[in-house]
């Protein structure tokens, strides 16, 4: 019961934070989102938490909330010190990037191309009613480049990538190969969290310029069954008025979603414990925590581009 | 050479650990002479393998000294503590070799990192010391390809690989039928006859203990009960010593 009541809470607040979009930017009420919402998605967590008293419960929350947070700190301590100092692990590297990177790309161009049609589809109504039809290809190139494309790629990655890195280093850990790779006096900061957050930071971006190609290619086809137009013609309408501002940084401001992605599922993953049960809660937990924090990055994101890239 | 206290490259003193309140060393005070190998005995969960762990820095202690080729674990910094590391060999109770690399490449793992060897050096030193553990078939195997007994005989390869002055062994032969047990016992001794090596072999598996250990160490509760040959411990009359080894016979 009290994990239904936890999801649709964690739902409300996504909501919330999506509607109230520049308010939430203050300090203090982004603390309070973001205390409220760890709170949430860890009662969906850990269910087993809600035979406590509501008082134990809560200040128990509270101080794994804040133990959470500060873990999280040493984390990102030993992740940026192992990334910059060399030796570097660019095979590592390399290989994290063909994973992250390539076999992520039919998933995200798949759902870049579905949020493309759904956009054509669903646009051309609501444009033929006020007869702005001819707007129709900026409306679906200026909605997938500006937040769809960075978006729907985040989310994607959030889930195929966090999940995946989450399941593996938590069935590292809990097999001791963690362990092994220390004890054989080999960083696995290094080895294994860095190279994995690099190449989320590094793949983001260009899957979510993939994500935007197809969005656009099957916004046209969408478009061309209705009311045949040329795919030249539907491209120079639709970026007939856009500018480099409104592309570069939202497509930049997923390193950011990839940073996010990358660190939050490496850190779930290796503090695991709890043999495979365990390793099931850090894949979701993986999931959940950066699904969320990449909803939340991208309502400060937002607005922080419309504040500097006006 | 080995950096050592008096002729000891491993001296553990008045160690304590606790976990959520539960103390699980209560003072172990442990000395290992050069080239000696002790069979730490106990009961399972009497805090055996979280000692091993303790004695390489992957733990740390609540108090008391831990002194290995001559440094105080407890109090190095992560580079330090990995030249130590490198001076000692693992092998962990479940083998924990990496389940993305092939038995090689598991091998030459450490070798890649650690040494300056080329391709061809690597992969000679690689079939080398699979050789001394009696694998030299399935090296392009998944370690999820193989049986346990060669998880451990790969493991114990990957110890090797960087010419350790010490070996720590968690439960060696558990998990693994008796003959297969008993071959992994004779590894060890004869690794122990050849290369001359400093050990610690965790494990409740008397028997192979036997084939081994210079030195027996029975744990209980936190605290070592009794060291010494399997005689003297077949002679104690302390409760917990007698129904030990009474069981295990």
């Amino acid at each position: 019961m009290k994990r239904g009541v936890a999801v649709v809470m964690l739902i409300v607040l996504v909501i919330v934070a999506a509607i109230v979009g520049g308010g939430i930017a203050e300090p203090a009420q982004l603390s309070c989102f973001l205390i409220v919402a760890a709170a949430a998605s860890r009662a969906w967590i850990n269910p087993g938490r809600s035979s406590q008293a509501p008082y134990t419960s809560a200040k128990t929350v509270l101080i794994s909330f804040f133990e959470w947070f500060g873990e999280m700190a040493v984390f990102c301590g030993r992740l940026l010190q192992a990334a910059l100092v060399p030796p570097y692990e660019i095979r590592a590297l390399l290989r994290q990037c063909e994973s992250v990177g390539s076999r992520s790309l039919p998933l995200v161009a798949l759902a870049g191309a579905a949020t493309g049609a759904v956009l054509s589809l669903q646009t051309r109504d609501s444009l033929t009613r006020f007869g702005a039809q001819s707007f129709l290809p900026a409306v679906i190139v200026f909605s997938l480049i500006r937040e769809s494309g960075p978006i729907i790629t985040g989310l994607v990655m959030s889930g195929r990538v966090g999940a995946g890195i989450g399941a593996e280093l938590g069935s590292m850990k809990v097999t001791e190969q963690i362990d092994a790779m220390e004890a054989s006096a080999i960083n696995p900061y290094k080895y294994l969290a860095a190279t994995r957050v690099a190449a989320c930071v590094l793949m983001l971006p260009l899957l979510t310029l993939a994500a935007d190609f197809c969005g656009i290619l099957m916004g046209w086809f969408a478009s061309s069954l209705a009311d045949p137009v040329s795919l030249r013609l539907f491209l120079e309408n639709g970026f007939q008025n856009a500018s480099y501002n409104d592309f570069i940084p939202p497509t930049l401001k997923t390193t950011l979603f990839g940073l996010i992605i990358g660190v939050v599922a490496c850190f779930q993953g290796m503090r695991t414990t709890g043999g495979t049960a365990g390793v099931g809660r850090s894949t979701t937990s993986s999931v959940v925590l950066s699904s969320l924090f990449v909803i939340v990055a991208d309502v400060v994101l937002v607005r922080m581009i419309l504040v500097f890239f006006p | 050479m080995q950096d050592s206290v008096d002729g000891h490259p491993i001296v553990v003193k008045a160690l304590r650990k606790s976990f959520s309140g539960r103390t699980v060393l209560n003072g172990i005070d442990l000395q290992v002479e050069t080239g000696e190998t002790v069979a730490l005995l106990g009961r399972s969960g009497t805090g055996k393998s979280v000692f091993l762990k303790l004695l390489i820095g992957l733990q740390l202690p609540d108090s008391g000294s831990i002194r290995l080729c001559g440094r105080e674990i407890p109090a190095l910094g992560l580079n330090q503590l990995n030249e130590v590391r490198m001076r000692v060999g693992f092998l962990f109770q479940q083998a924990a070799l990496y389940d993305s690399l092939t038995v090689e490449e598991n091998v030459a793992f450490p070798l890649e990192r650690h040494t300056k060897l080329t391709a061809v050096e690597r992969e000679r030193r690689v079939k080398e010391l699979l050789a001394s553990v009696g694998m030299q078939q399935d090296l392009k195997k998944m370690p999820s390809q193989i049986s346990g007994g060669m998880q451990k005989r790969v493991g114990l390869a990957r110890a090797l690989a960087l010419d350790p002055e010490i070996l720590l062994f968690d439960e060696p032969t558990s998990g693994l039928d008796p003959i297969t047990a008993s071959e992994i016992a004779q590894l060890i001794r004869a690794l122990k006859e050849r290369r001359r090596l400093t050990a610690i072999v965790v494990t409740h598996d008397i028997h192979s203990a036997r084939t081994f250990a210079d030195r027996l160490v029975l744990m209980h509760d936190g605290n070592i009960v009794i060291e010494g040959t399997i005689e003297s411990l077949q002679n104690s009359r302390d409760e917990f010593v007698v129904r030990f080894l009474g069981e295990a016979a």
